[in-house]
């Protein structure tokens, strides 16, 4: 498995969400298909996995945004990892998550 | 044999199993079923309500300032301090503190100074650096990192596998060859701090443990002051043996709190579920269950205190150990997939313990020495022959 996830962004609209399962696991956020803006695990405390919560994004964000997602039964430990990556290559976190996101974090530098 | 728990005893677990019930299971409906850690300000105060119980650092030597308590009890302690859903891998979420790397305790001066007092009072994380993609198993053959001495400092390259805390640590122990040709005894313990130029954690090692992960280390080139040796040179082998030896009492003791859990909460449901027109436990083929998961328990219960009883009287406890360890893992495997079963459907859900219970219960059979090389153990303590 891959420590970076980098499969093409797609565009968050409502025909890609519903096609999305109602699985666990972690996704991305862009606004421009390059840069990640947010980094999201959907674990089991989310009411319809993945498809809810990307549909909650899009109800929320609006559209013009771009996505990708990984399905993994362990979002919490791939959340992580994926944050901590995103540290070592940007030197912080995504944009568009919480300070508080980072805290705890621990340090990574992948090859 | 007197198997009866004294009057203090009784006291502490006591006080231990209400605080497990009263303040550590209702905190885990509002934490995700995977956690590990509680928010900071629940951490401080519980953590502060474990001192006011004058339990604080349970298995810090009273001459460090921990509060004296036998192995025995600790063992106790320890089987009802698991007996919650994150239990198993973050017993009370770790607000009893803990000695962190036992080894410390034999650093001279200065590396306690620098180390070991800065561990214990929460100022620094640690990790403990053994096992390599080559092998866990077998240390003495399996370790290829090399470290080669450089003046004062020693020069070390290679990598370790399956490191918990290691991305989060400030410092932590790294065994590596130092000198090839002599097995085991060409083996050295090093204290390496985290900001060492060359010291990388390449990523997350991703398993059926969701709630703490394992990860991958790679030293390039990390050099590495010679004061930081812990013990002798080509002496690491004891240390880590030392430690792998001493963990199995407390490893087998939490498998046996949550087998002891999910038990309770199999007869709690068996006695309130009902199937064509009878409650579940009033089937044999339930009550059977029960009953093997009694047999379950009670064995690795006693085989376990039976270790920690001889630890406590100071003998030779490797074999005992060995045993509980497999006994445990094993038996506290069969009783959460029994009680998983009587819970039918909701069982596999993560709307309780169960699941979270049976992966992780899993990792228990190859952690900490898989259990056949367990049984290797106690095979060759039978026999009375060393490892070839």
């Amino acid at each position: 498995m891959a420590v970076r996830l980098d499969k093409p962004w797609r565009r968050l609209d409502a025909a890609a969400v519903a096609a999305l399962s109602s699985q666990l696991g972690v996704y991305q956020l862009s606004d421009d298909g390059a840069t990640v803006r947010a980094i999201v695990r959907v674990d089991a405390r989310s009411l319809f996995g993945l498809r809810g919560e990307l549909a909650r994004e899009l109800a929320e964000r609006g559209a013009g945004l771009f996505f990708r997602l990984e399905v993994n039964h362990q979002p919490r430990t791939r959340w992580l990892e994926l944050m901590m990556v995103h540290r070592a290559d940007h030197g912080g976190l995504p944009a568009w998550n919480p300070p508080e996101d980072g805290e705890g974090l621990g340090r990574l530098s992948p090859a | 044999m007197d198997l009866s728990l004294t009057d203090e005893q009784k006291l502490i677990v006591d006080q231990v199993r209400r605080f497990v019930r009263e303040e550590i299971v209702p905190l885990e409906d509002g934490l995700d079923p995977d956690a590990d850690s509680l928010p900071p300000e629940d951490h401080e105060r519980l953590a502060g309500r474990v001192a006011e119980m004058g339990l604080y650092g349970l298995d810090i030597p009273p001459e460090f300032g921990g509060p004296d308590v036998d192995i025995v009890t600790r063992t106790l302690l320890a089987i009802e301090m698991s007996q919650h859903r994150a239990g198993l891998y973050a017993p009370c979420y770790n607000v009893f503190g803990g000695a962190g790397l036992a080894q410390m305790f034999e650093a001279n001066d200065d590396q306690k100074q620098r180390f070991l007092y800065p561990m214990l009072r929460g100022e620094k994380k640690t990790f403990f650096g053994l096992t390599e993609p080559s092998g866990g198993s077998d240390p003495a053959r399996a370790i290829q990192t090399r470290a080669v001495r450089d003046g004062e400092e020693w020069v070390i390259d290679g990598a370790k596998m399956f490191i918990s805390g290691a991305d989060r640590a400030d410092f932590g122990l790294v065994f590596a060859r130092t000198d090839p040709g002599k097995g085991r005894a060409g083996v050295t313990c090093f204290i390496v701090e985290t900001d060492t130029p060359g010291f990388h954690v390449r990523r997350i090692v991703h398993t059926l443990r969701a709630a703490r992960y394992a990860t991958e280390l790679q030293f390039e080139d990390m050099r590495v002051p010679h004061a930081n040796v812990l013990g002798q040179v080509n002496g690491g082998f004891a240390i880590a043996n030392d430690r792998v030896s001493r963990q199995r009492i407390p490893y087998a003791a939490t498998c046996i709190g949550v087998a002891v859990k999910a038990q309770e909460l199999a007869i709690e449901y068996a006695g309130l579920r009902e199937t064509f027109g009878d409650k579940l436990a009033h089937r044999q083929g339930i009550q059977w269950m029960v009953v093997e998961n009694e047999i379950d328990i009670r064995q690795a219960l006693w085989i376990t205190l039976a270790a920690a009883d001889k630890a406590r009287r100071g003998e030779p406890f490797r074999t005992d150990s060995a045993l509980a360890k497999i006994v445990a893992t094993e038996a506290s495997g069969r009783v959460v997939d029994r009680a998983m079963q009587i819970h039918g459907g909701y069982g596999v859900t993560k709307d309780l313990p169960f699941e979270r219970w049976y992966r992780e219960m899993r990792i228990r059979r190859i952690g900490e020495g898989p259990n056949e090389v367990q049984r290797h153990i106690v095979a060759r303590d039978l026999f009375g022959s060393p490892l070839r």
